[in-house]
């Protein structure tokens, strides 16, 4: 995605907004993952721990990608 | 150059006034330019002029300081996200932990007859940490449960003429016969410790957690 031309400050204001809901919900779903993950492997079901922790990982990956990319923006701006 | 009224013309290129205007108008006819970016604009969005003087003495770019606010919130939820993975992976370890200690040992608990119908014995399995309660609820039956509440570990306390298992804790009820929850905070059974009888004796063969 190019950032050649600076957004505005209102433009930067929604797209935080955006990533905001976006990080939240992604991070609503990792708090899931981990609860779940927890009562399985307290439960003895150890068949889940791995994907569970792979798709926590994705989350991640994610979130730190659009934190930087907001950062990205902000140093074009400069 | 003005408009009609003689003040500066907005630089603006779609401001009524300009209209007819070229490029040869020199900018001393021009307003000072404001930069949109940098507008200070008050949280009731009234003008400066209408807003009191404490606020004109320390102006705030408020929506700077909402962008910067979202900023280091998102910066904080992605310090959280990681927390979580991190969680993952410490089950990861405590997983691979648990596979590496295999099944636990062969374990002699009691004789027949040091454990009379109704009658409990507690003992500690697998480990020494591992609080455990033996029941013998009639002639040939015989359960054994992890004495830990599976909601937060407080010690169970079988109560046999109800057929029940309580954690007086929370109040939460156990089945005496399967060990799976009844009523109140905990969501998943007792671990079951496996029995066997050889002979007159008791012993303990394993332990089964069980989410259901």
């Amino acid at each position: 995605m190019s950032v050649n031309r600076p957004f505005t400050r209102a433009q930067r204001a929604t797209i935080v907004n955006g990533m905001l809901a976006f990080v939240l919900i992604l991070v609503v779903l990792q708090l899931w993952l981990l609860t779940a993950t927890m009562n399985a492997y307290l439960g003895g079901d150890a068949s889940i721990i791995w994907p569970a922790a792979g798709a926590s990982v994705a989350c991640l990956a994610l979130n730190a990608g659009l934190l930087r990319y907001l950062y990205r923006i902000e140093h074009t701006r400069q | 150059m003005a408009d009609r009224r003689g003040e500066p013309l907005d630089v603006r290129i779609d401001s009524p006034a300009r209209e007819g205007l070229t490029g040869t108008t020199p900018a001393s006819v021009y307003r000072p330019y404001e930069d949109a970016e940098q507008v200070t604009i008050a949280p009731d969005w009234r003008p400066a002029e209408s807003q009191p003087a404490w606020r004109n003495d320390f102006p705030i770019d408020w929506p700077q300081d909402h962008y910067v606010e979202r900023r280091d919130f998102m910066k904080f939820m992605v310090l959280t996200s990681l927390a979580f993975t991190v969680g993952q992976f410490w089950i990861v370890l405590q997983n691979w932990l648990r596979r590496r200690r295999g099944r636990p040992e062969l374990m002699r608990l009691s004789s027949l007859d040091q454990l009379p119908v109704g009658s409990t014995h507690v003992f500690a399995y697998p480990s020494q940490h591992d609080p455990c309660i033996l029941i013998r609820s009639d002639e040939r039956r015989f359960v054994a449960y992890s004495q830990k509440c599976t909601h937060l570990s407080c010690a169970v306390v079988p109560q046999l003429d109800a057929g029940v298992i309580r954690c007086p804790c929370h109040e939460g009820f156990f089945d005496l016969a399967s060990g799976r929850p009844i009523s109140g905070p905990p969501r998943r059974p007792l671990s079951l410790v496996h029995l066997e009888i050889r002979g007159d004796d008791i012993f303990a063969t394993g332990i089964e957690e069980r989410t259901l």
